[in-house]
Parts: structure tokens; C-alpha cells; sequence
């Protein structure tokens, strides 16, 4: 019988390598399952990786398409992480008092090189506004909050309110002029909260004989202030809020969001 | 040039420019065909985009838009554009299909893909994407920081973070209490409201106008005409003392503006029945406050009953009623705005007493 020789395909040498690597103790260790070239092996690569299993297996195709989610709920995501990083290397140089507060902002920007941590975080968190925005408009406009969605929406609507003040408290916190008034304007309407706000209506109503229940010094914008002005309570609370508070709480809903899009479906599609 | 200059100034201003852009809405609804081609996207973008290069030529237009946190704003605009025609584009498609008797596109592209590698790539392109527009932007714009904070020194004008301005734009019609506090809340709960009021079963995961009209131009006139046009008009309209300016007007200071406001109290007791205004606040404010009553209360079983009645029925009472609650809350800006502008009116009720005033 004549010798039958089988001809191997040509392959490159980054496929070698790729393949000689997947091959490896160490990345088989890590990976724990081939190459995803076959339909057993996508389905291992979503099952078998904590980051990724957020994914279900399969989609339906038009929930691929960036036509259909226009992406905008991952990029919300994505600018979230991104923040929490830049968020978290600006802690190392902040100090959130009268003293340091203005002063250490000015040190980042003259003294650490390279330094556009706070650019990014700034320029990441009115980005992420506009993200969360369009991600509502998204989900408004293929009608994905109807049922069995809307329990989701609504918690949706929940995590787009902790955005906008996770954006306002860190607007207090490199103390210059901007950020001082920008927050007296804004925290100034809750002086005019109905009832507990010193100067909202019905505020007058709460005493105890001549006595006022409600006054400048523990009146709602108080709590929030942590005193009748913009001042060292003030920043201390935005800060301990937009570092701590506030993150925790939408890490949360997030995850809750994440997983009440599988549970009720997956990305949305016509019935 | 300064005679456009002069005629876009001059319909920057909210009286103008509000009811134009409930008009430009009307249109966009009534005209989705013609808007919906891709050809009118282009040139929508197109003019957009030749407004701010004309408008860069102009040393006071450059001032507001070039300000670091007013940036995003202008990227706002033109993703609101697009994606407000992107959407009706998908919709107005899917709308001929189905007048040709075909499922929405969606209902074509059901057969499932798989997330490896389909999903994850497209997601880390994006995310890729996402990462060089903000380091580029990050490189490019710094990060403002003006003068150390000085609590004996107030700014003029003094403006709350960008994304609240449509709520301090909403100071001018209302006292800090419904402007600040009410109405925010209830836009968050109106939301949130939003999946258990809309009961059309209809265009649940797939674009479409034809099928959802109502809960469509609703949503984008408090989304598109009320939230978004009020902030660019809080950011880029308003000067010194919260007063107007076009956007090629340079913020003079010293501007002056007629204040002339009438409390409605005033209009009936001095100048209808030609007596002083009486003493009791109950007596003084009674014909307000019938009237707040009235819309809040008597105007929803009146509509119940004429032009809403097919809703009242497809939805039933309590959430026909939630529903018009929410509705008329926010109504109630245009309406003010409306009373403010062709009678000057300040308050309906004023009762200055308990801080009461609306
Ligand atoms: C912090 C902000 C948010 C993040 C990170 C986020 C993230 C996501 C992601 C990743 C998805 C998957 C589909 C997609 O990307 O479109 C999703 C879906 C969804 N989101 Fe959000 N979201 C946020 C805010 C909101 C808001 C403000 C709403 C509504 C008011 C909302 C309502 C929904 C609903 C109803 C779905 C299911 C949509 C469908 O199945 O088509 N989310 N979200």
C-alpha cells in the first residue's frame, strides 16, 4: 500500500503559540476548559468564568446588535468601574478637610505626573450621566419595561438617582468656587422641603407650645449639610456619601439589575 | 452675519424657544416619514454640527460652550439629536413592515447566537472605544478648578451642577419648594410609576411609534422638550441674576429686565374689584386656591368624562387617576410658564405666611 500522508494545514506562528499556550498547565489551571472553537467550549467559557457568567449562554441575536441596546447599560457599567478605579487612586492624594481639601487637588494636578486620574474621573462621571440617560431612552423606546420587566425599571430608576447624586457630592469635594456655590444652589431647596425644611410649608405648624419644632439648625438641609452652610460637615459627609455611601448602594442594585435581566428574560425581544 | 446672530438671539428666548421646541416635536411626530430617512438624519446632524461651527466664531457663544463642564452638554445635544432620530428611525421602519404584514425586525433576528464570541467581542470593542474618547478628552480638557471655596464671595451666576439645571430653570416658575423638592420627586415616582400605568401590551421589545403613540410623545416631551431643553437653557441662556441672554449676547451685568409680576390675589381683589387686599389669607388667596383645587382634583374626573374617556375605561379608575395626577404635575410647568409670559402672573396662591406659594 502506498504511503497516504496527511498534509497539515499551514498555520502562523501567533497560532502556535496561542495554541502551545492553551495547552499550558497554567492556563488550563486558570481556564478550565479548551479552546472555544466548538459549541462545548463556549458554553464552558460563559459557565466556568465568574466575570463573564453574568452573560447568559446564548442571545438572541438582535440583543447583540448595539441597533438594539445601542450598548448603553454596559457603558453605564463599564464608566461605573471606571470611576470607582480613578475614584479609588484620587483617595490616595485627597484629604476631605477646610485645611488639605483645595490644596490637594492643586497638588494632583501639579505634581503627579502624567496625572489625568482626575480628568477621567471627572470627565467619566458626566459621561456616565449621559450613558444612564440613554440607556432609559433606550429602554423606553422598545418598550423593554413592560412586563415582565418592570420591576427592573424601576429599580433602573432607582440607580439613575443615586447617579446624579454620587455626581453631586463629588462636585463638592475639590472645594474651589465652583464647587461651593454649585452645591449651595442645589442644597439650598431643601430648606424648602414641605414640613422639614425651616422655610417649606408647614414647617411653621410643627412646635410645641411657642417653641419650633423645625428651625435653620435641624431642618433638612441640616442633614444633609451637617450645618446651616456649605462648610467643614458639609464635606465630610459628601465625602464619606460619594466614596462610600452611595457606591455601595448602587453596587447592590446593580447587581440585583444584572441579574433580574436574566431572570426575567433576558434582553427583551418581540413575544 | 450679525443680523443672524441677532435673529437667533432673539429666538433664544424661552418665550420663543419653548413653544418652538414643542413645535419642532410636534412636527417630528406628525412628519416621522420624512424624518425617519436617513438622508434627514444626516442633515439634522449635518446643521447641528454647522451651528456650533458658526457659532465658535462668536467670542460669547465660544465663552459658555468652551467652559469645561458645560463640554458635555454640547456632546448631550448631539447624542439626544442622534439617538431621538435613531429610535424613530427603527420605529418608522418597523411600523411599514408590519403595514406590510411582517413581524418587527426584532421578531426576524430571534434565533439565539453565542455569547462567545458574538456578545463579548462587541463588548470589548465598545468598551475599548469608550476608554480612548475619555483619555483623549481626559488629555485635552482639564478639569476646571477656580479660585479656593470663599463662602463671603457668591459668584454671579451661581449654578448648580448641569444636569440640575433644568431644575433651578424651574425656580423662575416655581418657589424653591415645588421646583426643588415636590416636583423632582415627583418625576422620580412618575417614573418609577411608568411600567405599571402603561398597560398597552403592545411594542414590548422592539421599536415602534404606531403602536405605543401616546406613551411615546409623552415620554419625549418630558424627556426631549422639558428635562433636556431646559438644561441647555439653564447652562447656555442664563447670565448674571438668572437673567436671559442669547447665546450670542455677551452677560452683561447690568441687564435689566422689568419686573412687573402680579400675584393672581392681586388681579381680582385690587385691580377687578378695585378694594385693598383683605387681611385674612384665607379670604385673599380663596380664589387660588379653588383654583389648585380644582386642577388637581376636579380637572381629572372632568377629563375622565370628555377627552380621556377611552382611557379611563381601558385603564380603570386608580390607574387612570395616578396616571392624570402625574400627567397634570407636569403640565403644570408649561402651564405657569404660559400664565407667566402672557399675564405676568407670579403666584396663583400666595401665602407668604407659611411659605405657601404656588
Ligand atoms: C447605573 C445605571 C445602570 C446600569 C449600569 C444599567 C445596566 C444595564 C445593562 C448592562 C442592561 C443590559 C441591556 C443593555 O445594556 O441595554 C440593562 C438592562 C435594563 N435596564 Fe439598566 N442600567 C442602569 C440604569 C437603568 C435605568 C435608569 C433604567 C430605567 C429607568 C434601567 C432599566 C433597565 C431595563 C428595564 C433593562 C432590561 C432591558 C431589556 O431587557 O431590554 N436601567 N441595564
Amino acid at each position: 500500500m502506498a504511503d497516504t500522508k496527511t498534509v497539515e494545514p499551514e498555520i502562523g506562528f501567533a497560532e502556535r503559540s496561542w495554541n502551545w499556550l492553551t495547552e499550558t498547565q497554567l492556563w488550563k489551571s486558570i481556564f478550565r476548559h479548551g479552546r472555544p472553537t466548538n459549541d462545548r467550549n463556549r458554553v464552558l467559557v460563559m459557565l466556568t468564568n465568574v466575570f463573564l457568567h453574568l452573560h447568559p449562554v446564548r442571545l438572541r441575536k438582535s440583543g447583540v446588535r448595539l441597533r438594539y441596546t445601542w450598548c448603553m447599560g454596559g457603558l453605564s457599567f463599564f464608566l461605573f468601574l471606571v470611576l470607582t478605579f480613578t475614584g479609588l487612586l484620587l483617595m490616595f492624594y485627597y484629604r476631605p478637610t477646610l485645611e488639605y481639601a483645595y490644596a490637594d487637588i492643586v497638588g494632583l494636578r501639579e505634581h503627579v505626573p502624567l496625572g489625568i486620574m482626575r480628568e477621567m474621573h471627572r470627565w467619566g462621571a458626566h459621561a456616565m450621566v449621559i450613558t444612564v440617560w440613554l440607556h432609559m431612552f433606550r429602554v423606553f423606546m422598545t418598550g423593554s419595561y413592560k412586563p415582565p420587566r418592570e420591576f427592573n425599571w424601576t429599580v433602573g430608576v432607582i440607580m439613575l438617582v443615586l447617579t446624579l447624586l454620587l455626581s453631586f457630592t463629588g462636585y463638592l469635594l475639590p472645594w474651589d468656587q465652583l464647587a461651593i456655590w454649585a452645591i449651595t444652589v442645589g442644597s439650598n431647596m431643601a430648606r424648602a422641603t414641605p414640613f422639614l425644611g425651616h422655610e417649606g410649608p408647614g414647617a411653621a405648624l410643627l412646635r410645641l407650645g411657642d417653641v419650633p419644632l423645625i428651625h435653620a439648625a435641624d431642618d433638612a438641609r441640616f442633614a444633609l449639610l451637617g450645618g446651616t452652610f456649605v462648610g467643614e460637615g458639609a464635606l465630610l459627609r459628601f465625602y464619606v456619601l460619594h466614596c462610600v455611601g452611595l457606591p455601595l448602594v448602587i453596587g447592590v442594585l446593580m447587581a440585583v439589575h444584572f441579574w433580574r435581566v436574566r431572570k426575567d428574560g433576558g434582553i427583551s425581544g418581540p413575544l | 452675519m450679525s443680523f443672524i446672530k441677532t435673529f437667533i438671539n432673539f429666538f433664544a428666548d424661552p418665550r420663543l424657544f419653548f413653544p418652538m421646541a414643542v413645535a419642532a416635536l410636534g412636527l417630528l411626530i406628525w412628519k416621522r416619514r420624512a424624518v425617519a430617512t436617513t438622508r434627514f438624519g444626516w442633515g439634522l446632524m449635518g446643521f447641528l454640527t454647522l451651528f456650533f461651527l458658526f457659532g465658535a466664531t462668536d467670542a460669547n457663544f465660544r465663552l459658555i460652550i468652551t467652559k469645561p463642564d458645560n463640554v458635555p452638554i454640547v456632546g448631550l445635544m448631539f447624542l439626544l439629536v442622534f439617538f431621538t432620530w435613531y429610535a424613530l428611525h427603527h420605529a418608522v421602519m418597523n411600523d411599514e413592515r408590519r403595514a406590510q404584514g411582517k413581524p418587527p425586525l426584532e421578531k426576524d433576528e430571534e434565533d439565539r447566537v453565542w455569547v462567545w464570541p458574538d456578545l463579548v467581542y462587541t463588548e470589548l470593542i465598545s468598551l475599548i472605544l469608550c476608554s480612548v474618547v475619555l483619555i483623549v478628552w481626559s488629555i485635552f480638557l482639564k478639569a476646571p478648578l477656580e479660585q479656593p471655596a470663599n463662602r463671603s464671595l457668591t459668584p454671579n451666576p451661581s449654578k448648580a451642577p448641569w444636569y440640575f439645571l433644568g431644575l433651578q430653570e424651574m425656580l423662575v416658575y416655581f418657589d424653591p419648594w415645588l421646583a426643588g423638592v415636590v416636583l423632582p420627586s415627583l418625576i422620580i415616582v412618575g417614573l418609577m410609576a411608568i411600567p405599571y400605568i402603561d398597560t398597552n401590551p403592545k411594542g414590548n421589545g422592539y421599536f415602534t411609534f404606531s403602536e405605543r403613540k401616546a406613551e411615546i410623545t409623552i415620554f419625549l416631551f418630558g424627556f426631549a422638550v422639558l428635562w433636556s431643553s431646559l438644561i441647555v437653557l439653564g447652562t447656555f441662556l442664563r447670565g448674571p441674576n438668572w437673567t436671559f441672554f442669547g447665546p450670542f449676547e455677551y452677560w452683561d451685568i447690568h441687564k435689566l429686565v422689568p419686573l412687573t409680576n402680579v400675584n393672581l390675589s392681586e388681579y381680582i381683589w385690587v385691580r377687578a374689584f378695585q378694594s385693598g387686599l383683605p387681611k385674612n389669607w384665607l379670604v385673599r388667596e380663596s380664589f387660588g386656591i379653588v383654583l389648585v383645587l380644582a386642577y388637581v382634583f376636579v380637572l381629572p374626573g372632568l377629563l375622565a368624562r370628555t377627552w380621556l374617556k377611552v382611557y379611563y375605561e381601558k385603564m380603570g379608575p386608580p390607574r387612570y387617576y395616578v396616571a392624570v395626577f402625574l400627567f397634570l404635575m407636569m403640565l403644570s410647568l408649561p402651564v405657569k410658564m404660559l400664565l407667566r409670559w402672557i399675564f405676568n402672573l407670579k403666584y396663583i396662591v400666595a401665602i407668604g405666611e407659611f411659605f405657601f406659594n404656588v
